[in-house]
């Protein structure tokens, strides 16, 4: 652990941080429906496609409305998602001319962009043409993200709003989010990208030829700009197979800062939008604090296992000097490859700049329990401010119930309805991913796609399972996921982790609108304190432990305890 | 549900134009006129033929060139479609071995590939990046250790003195981006064309 690592954080660290108050700003504006810098730019846009979708639809929405028009448009994205897969084939800027994609995979992959996970079971430059990567998956990076985005201002308008039945319109939001905040950020930094080195091109590929005379076929396409918003919409699913580790999506130890910088940005300045829409910057700065002492928790403890080499290699004679390097770059080494793997999985990005699967235990481990801690710190863009906020609610009841007082938030009487739909929510995740890996590890069709034996192959199963549900995307990548067992029951678990947790959620916040906003009296617990932020990190700790730790110990924890006795599996 | 169809349809389909179509050809468009060389995959070229791209680590293997790392990239068979077969540094794709830290399969592999190197160099031991796989098969760098590592065997192959070897690494190497971003690394292919164009000793 070099000073290098820790300047290299504190880098990323200070990029983030910068852009909490702007890009806050700016976001609230763009949810309160106001003129921001870009409206010159971007308005006529925002006309033009308001009024595709015909002015009936633009009006106040309740929770229910509102969550049904986003089932709708999901929906809608899926059927073309889909449709563009299988009819490749048919369709232009197809050079390598692929096949329509096999209707398991499609199905996997429809879901998995349409839910904001990204999960690949396919290998990109192998399986999907230019014009299915364009128009089909870049956009659902756009849409979806824009979708968890437009969520999360409903639950701000929830908590800021008073005796309310209507929670905004769906249709406004998601446009507004898009030509506001995703498309023109994409757009800026897909061109640093590719002023560092990241390609964008129509051409499928070169052929070069070697200073030993052999050839090698070097993939290539527009990457640039997919990544950029598979970065900025915490998507994650990348142009090439080894994702971000791939040089082309992620060139230099630069890129990977600002990579890593882009898939926080947009979830850490939400917690200040949500802030400034309640009327207390402070409470987005608890929220805020909350994140970033998890996150940086998890981050040592990941960078201290990768950093220190792999024990059973240094007793053959490797030095453990640069680290556990099976499964990293040499560009980016132990702490820049710890701090994107802890990124990527404490949002629902899922992008990876080195393999999970190859992580020491507890490396590995880290990811694994950001996932599992419901991707909250800071989580996806909007969906880690709701689910969030979901845990503030359980833990003012906490506190409420040790402290014999009504439970209050923002003004808010947190009462019986909101606190059987936040356990439904929660309980969810768990249900689906227990569920899913305990069937997976009796069938002896699913073990057969493990790559590892031993504990390192129950990891890969539920890692799979909590990437899905947690719609993160990043995997433990020697599981092969492209077969019938697994399309199937990861879309599903993608489609229960991303609609079956929001529909709650929605319910929640339309409960909340609807009940007047009382003003904070002595007796109020305070919830923009040090005290506060304990127990909201302690509630999500507690939480993520009761549910997952069990799974936990015969996985990453026993594979730990093996390696001093020199066990291979 | 009826009234949100056509919004529904109108606004995936307006957006897929805007995000799908409008930006990635707006962007592929200003890349090609402004950055045409990042944009087209940083190729290098000698006597205008490609011989490989800068970002992308090649599969070299005569004991006169300087080595990359174990590439884990695998191919499908030609004789026989149902296997795979080892293609290191095979551009066309990439993946990393996905082998876990107690794996018996990697840690024989890095036994072989120690126990080889240290009978080549007289190590006693060697560098991580030269016995561990990348995480996509097509890694373009080495460490210094590595690079350094194999100026021994160069030398010999070449008739060249160590010393000046040694200098081209040295000079070679970069540094971390920023001065503190990532970790130092030598370009294999940039270390290999200067090797080529150095004279005879």
């Amino acid at each position: 652990m070099t000073v290098f690592g820790w300047l290299q954080i504190l880098f990323v660290f200070v990029l983030v941080l910068a852009c909490i108050v702007p890009l806050g700003r700016h976001m609230a504006q763009v949810f309160a429906g106001e003129a921001t810098f870009l409206t010159p730019v971007v308005g006529p846009l925002e006309r033009g496609l308001l009024a595709l979708a015909g002015r009936p639809a633009l009006g106040p929405q309740t929770w229910l409305g509102y969550t049904l028009a986003m089932l709708a448009f999901n929906a809608a994205g899926f059927a073309l998602l889909y449709g563009l897969q299988r009819l490749q084939g048919l369709l232009p800027m197809n050079p390598q001319g692929f096949g329509g994609v096999a209707p398991l995979l499609a199905f996997n992959t429809a879901m998995s962009f349409v839910t904001n996970t990204n999960w690949q079971a396919y290998g990109g430059e192998t399986t999907m043409s230019h014009f299915t990567q364009m128009a089909g998956l870049t956009v659902q990076n756009f849409l979806s993200a824009a979708t968890g985005m437009a969520l999360a201002a409903v639950m701000i308008r929830g908590f800021a709003r008073s005796g309310a039945d209507r929670v905004g319109n769906f249709w406004v939001d998601t446009t507004r989010v898009t030509l506001h905040v995703l498309l023109p950020s994409a757009f800026v930094l897909a061109l640093v990208f590719v002023a560092l080195g990241i390609p964008q091109t129509l051409l499928a590929s070169v052929d070069a030829t070697t200073l030993e005379g052999t050839k090698q076929t070097i993939a290539l396409g527009p990457v640039a700009g997919q990544e950029a918003i598979k970065l900025l919409g915490t998507n994650g699913g990348g142009f090439f197979n080894a994702n971000a580790a791939h040089p082309f999506e992620n060139p230099t130890a630069l890129t990977n800062a600002l990579e890593i910088w882009a898939l926080l940005a947009i979830s850490f300045a939400l917690t200040h939008t949500f802030g400034r829409m309640v009327g207390d910057a402070r409470q987005g700065w608890a929220i805020c604090a909350v994140m970033a002492i998890i996150l940086g928790g998890c981050l040592v403890v990941a960078w201290w296992a990768e950093a220190g080499g792999n024990p059973l290699m240094s007793a053959l004679g490797v030095d453990p000097a640069l680290g556990n390097m099976e499964g990293k770059e040499v560009r980016f080494g132990p702490a820049a490859s710890a701090l994107y793997a802890v990124a990527t999985t404490a949002t629902s990005t899922g992008s990876v700049d080195a393999m999970h699967d190859s992580f020491m235990p507890l490396g590995g481990f880290m990811p694994l329990l950001l996932i599992k801690l419901g991707e909250i710190v800071p989580g996806g863009v909007g969906s880690g401010l709701f689910g969030i906020l979901v845990i503030a609610v359980l833990t003012v009841f906490v506190a409420g119930l040790m402290v014999g007082r009504t439970p209050e938030y923002l003004g808010k009487k947190i009462e019986a309805r909101e606190m059987k739909l936040a356990m439904l929510a929660q309980l969810i995740l768990p249900a689906t991913i227990l569920g899913f890996t305990a069937v997976a590890a009796l069938l002896p069709t699913a073990l057969a796609s493990l790559a590892n034996a031993g504990p390192h192959g129950l990891t890969e199963l539920l890692y799979a399972y909590a990437s899905a549900t947690g719609n993160n995307g990043s995997a433990f990548a020697g599981l092969a996921a492209d077969t019938p067992w697994f399309d199937v029951t990861l879309g599903i678990a993608m489609f229960l982790g991303r609609f079956g947790y929001v529909v709650p959620v929605m319910a929640i916040a339309g409960s909340l609108a609807a009940k007047p906003r009382g003003t904070a009296s002595a007796g109020s617990f305070p919830t923009h304190g040090a005290l506060f932020v304990g127990l909201v990190t302690a509630v999500i700790l507690i939480l993520g432990g009761l549910q997952f730790f069990p799974a936990f110990a015969l996985g990453p924890i026993v594979e730990h305890l093996l390696i001093p006795t020199g066990r291979t599996f | 549900m009826i009234e949100h169809l056509r919004p529904a349809l109108a606004l995936v389909g307006g957006l897929t134009l805007l995000t799908g179509i409008a930006y990635p050809l707006a962007l592929t468009g200003i890349a090609r006129v402004v950055l045409p060389a990042q944009a087209g995959g940083s190729l290098v070229t000698i006597d205008g033929r490609v011989v490989g791209s800068r970002l992308i680590g090649q599969n070299v293997v005569g004991p006169e060139w300087f080595h990359g790392r174990p590439s884990a990239i695998t191919a499908t068979d030609p004789a026989d479609p149902s296997k795979t077969v080892d293609a290191p540094y095979d551009a066309s794709t990439s993946s990393g071995s996905n082998l876990g830290p107690l794996s018996a399969r990697l840690i024989e592999r890095v036994k072989g590939d120690v126990d080889a190197l240290k009978a080549e160099t007289g190590a006693d031991a060697v560098p991580a990046d030269a016995v561990t796989t990348s995480a996509s098969g097509l890694d373009p760098d080495v460490s210094p250790a590595f690079a350094r590592l194999q100026v021994k065997r160069i030398a010999a192959a070449r008739g060249l003195s160590s010393e000046r070897l040694e200098a081209l690494v040295a000079e070679k190497t970069r540094g971390r981006d920023l001065g503190f971003l990532g970790e130092p690394r030598v370009n294999v292919l940039e270390l290999n064309l200067a090797l080529a164009a150095l004279g005879p000793s």
